[in-house]
């Protein structure tokens, strides 16, 4: 039979129809995967405190060493008695960095499995849309990655212990351009993620308050994988250095193809580059970018470095900054549940407000009366393979 | 401006090569094939383990992943569309069954092999790069135009001088008069399916290759901006998806350079809408004929 053109233009009209509707409808499946430290003693209590993080999806390579670090932590904890007749149970779950199952893990934490406090998520996208659920519940949440912006201002039941990109970022500014000295920047950004967004606007402010040109602005997508097209513009614009603002997979993919076309600028990133995993997927084009941290294993602080043997022991690699945020973010809360003597939803919460100087593998930590963290950071630079810290 | 050009030819060879097989399948069965991202998808993780895990050359690695999804033709036609062709009235539901089979295979691949991003060695392929004036181009980026455009000229070649060709071509004019003639019209519509599979697997291998990473979700990138491709170039025309495989890249590389990057997948769509407006049957799409 042959088609006619009317045919085909329905064909191609219900596809299209049809096409989009599957796109949009593209569930995963939710895992129920359960970790923590099961059964208690006679005397003690077992608390439950919910774990999310992204286990899968576009944030995985971050929630990896995550889960390594709240476990090794729940471990120390209970073993030491830390908290007097309190057992702490994580119960893990995966978001895979999406928003929406987000959503139905915080509902689960909070309606199923009645946990005293929150962990996570991993991604500011996510904490966007997740984190109104526990305000409204009265659940403290203590995230550990989040560092866009408009996360504590969900209400007083917010917390993180993971410093903004707006607190960072205008450190890494200033020791880039000391170490650099340029004065035209290319910056590019992935448009479609709230972390992403959230760090660029960080940058924009930070680059125009140190007197710096931006000569050319691209965004893409956190899915996109062809990104010539925008660094090739970039490059014309003629900038003395390449300013990158997105999660793990675009960023590698960013750094290879810049340094295919030719372009040896010196990049400088927001906390997406802040993993090891980064290093080794960019390999040798990775060499040189700078980014600003929260953490680095070079810190002579010796809390740090009894928690990188102890991590190493136990998992057989080297902990990264996400690790030691998460690992930081249980000994923090269970600091409120001491001082509170209780694992009351209100009281964690009263008492995570009230946290001051308090010793960590992050440094000495004090939470802002704004809930957000307050501790020096560190300005990375990947130099043979590792992040050093910038001279 | 020269590395801006050579950036959407680059592109547009994957793309014009994803939509070949694309279109093929709608010229010769009238069936709009949402599997093939999904073939595309398969193609690149099969060549992405074998390099990965058993350290297979990069050639044999391409040419397991084609096989690969050749076979995932098979199933797809035997599964998907035969059943559908016996019974009357069943135009579009062929469109729904691949949809379901190609959920099927993201599903198995899920399973098998993750959600995560998995990236190729380094050095997994000569990293030679090429100075054209002012724009750069890796031997990568040359060889895959050179196999797109190769495999389209043979795919061609094949339709337009070969007895298979000619039954093919038969077979999608009047399915009825060919069968009437003798063609074993079962076969024919396998071989085109299986083929369609081929190409858009090894287009997933190279696109795997060349954005260094296959994942579960690859397909559905590649998917819409495909339909867009071929509903330009003319639905059925294989010439016409290689130009307007060519014509999206560098519409889409023009539009980073000249409005600005968040456009950028817009101009697909937007191409989309025009052509659909000016000229429905695409730019080498034939007139319809109406059988009497």
């Amino acid at each position: 039979m042959v088609a006619t053109a009317s045919r085909r233009f329905r064909a191609s009209l219900l596809t299209a129809i049809a096409v989009l509707a599957a796109s949009c409808g593209g569930g995963r499946a939710s895992t129920g995967a359960t970790g923590g430290a099961g059964g208690q003693s006679a005397q003690q209590k077992s608390v439950s405190i919910g774990v999310v993080y992204s286990i899968t999806g576009a944030a995985a390579p971050y929630g990896a060493t995550q889960k390594n670090g709240v476990s090794l932590a729940a471990d120390e904890i209970n073993a030491s008695n830390a908290i007097p007749g309190v057992r702490l149970n994580l119960i893990l779950e995966d978001d895979a960095s999406d928003k929406a199952q987000g959503i139905s893990v915080y509902q689960k934490f909070i309606s199923q499995d009645k946990v005293a406090a929150i962990i996570g998520p991993t991604l500011t996208n996510t904490a966007v849309a997740a984190d109104p659920v526990a305000q409204a519940a009265k659940v403290p949440v203590l995230a550990t990655s989040n560092t866009g912006t408009g996360i504590t201002s969900i209400g007083d039941y917010i917390f993180r212990d993971s410093l903004a990109e707006a607190d960072v970022v205008p450190q890494t500014v200033k020791a880039a351009i000391n170490s650099l000295h340029f004065t035209r920047a290319a910056v590019l950004y992935a448009n479609d993620d709230a972390f992403s967004k959230d760090g660029y606007d960080a940058f924009k402010k930070a680059l125009d308050d140190n007197k710096i040109q931006i000569v050319d602005t691209e965004t893409f997508s956190t899915n996109d994988k062809d990104f010539s097209a925008q660094l090739t513009k970039a490059r014309d614009a003629k900038p003395d250095v390449v300013v990158v603002e997105a999660l793990l997979n675009p960023v590698v993919g960013l750094t290879v193809q810049a340094r295919q076309l030719g372009i040896t600028l010196p990049i400088v990133g927001g906390n997406g580059f802040n993993s090891p995993v980064f290093i080794q997927q960019a390999g040798k084009a990775g060499e040189g970018v700078i980014v600003g941290a929260a953490w680095n294993s070079a810190e002579p602080n010796p809390k740090s470095q009894t928690f990188i043997a102890a991590y190493k022991a136990k998992y057989n690699t080297d902990p990264d900054q996400f690790a030691a945020q998460a690992y930081a973010g249980v000994y923090v809360l269970a600091q409120a549940m001491r001082n509170a003597s209780s694992v009351e939803r209100p009281a964690i919460r009263g008492n995570l407000a009230k946290i001051q100087n308090l010793d960590t593998v992050l440094g000495t930590f004090s939470f802002t009366a704004g809930r957000d963290a307050n501790h020096p950071a560190v300005v990375q630079v990947v130099k043979d393979g590792k992040f050093q810290i910038l001279p | 401006m020269e590395q801006q050009a050579v950036n959407g030819i680059f592109s547009g060879s994957i793309y014009a090569l994803f939509a070949v097989g694309y279109t093929l399948v709608f010229g010769v069965l009238d069936i709009l094939n949402l599997a093939h991202q999904a073939v595309f998808m398969v193609g690149g993780v099969v060549a992405l383990e074998l390099m990965l895990g058993w350290h297979l050359a990069f050639w044999l690695a391409l040419l397991a992943g084609t096989a690969a999804a050749g076979l995932l033709g098979v199933v797809l036609e035997r599964l998907a569309f035969r059943p559908l062709r016996r019974r009357p009235g069943t135009e579009f539901s062929a469109l729904i069954s691949s949809l379901a089979i190609a959920t099927m295979f993201e599903a198995i691949v899920l399973q098998v092999y993750g959600p995560n991003l998995q990236r190729f060695p380094a050095g997994a392929f000569p990293a030679s790069v090429y100075q054209l004036g002012d724009a750069r181009v890796s031997l990568l980026q040359v060889v895959i135009v050179a196999v797109s455009a190769a495999l389209t000229l043979a795919l061609y070649l094949l339709l337009q001088h070969s007895r298979l060709g000619s039954a093919i071509r038969a077979v999608a004019e009047n399915r009825l008069a060919a069968r009437v003639l003798g063609i074993d019209v079962d076969r024919v519509i396998l071989v085109t399916v299986v083929v369609s599979s081929a190409l858009g697997g090894t287009a997933g291998v190279l696109y795997a290759l060349v954005f260094n990473g296959a994942d579960p979700a690859v397909g559905h990138a590649v998917e819409l901006k495909g339909l867009a491709v071929i509903i330009l170039g003319g639905m059925g025309s294989i010439p016409g998806a290689v130009l307007g495989g060519y014509l999206l890249g560098l519409t889409e590389v023009a539009t980073v350079a000249g409005l600005g990057s968040p456009f950028r997948d817009a101009a697909a769509f937007l191409v989309l809408f025009v052509i659909l407006m000016v000229r429905p049957r695409g730019l080498l799409g034939r007139k319809a004929v109406r059988s009497a």
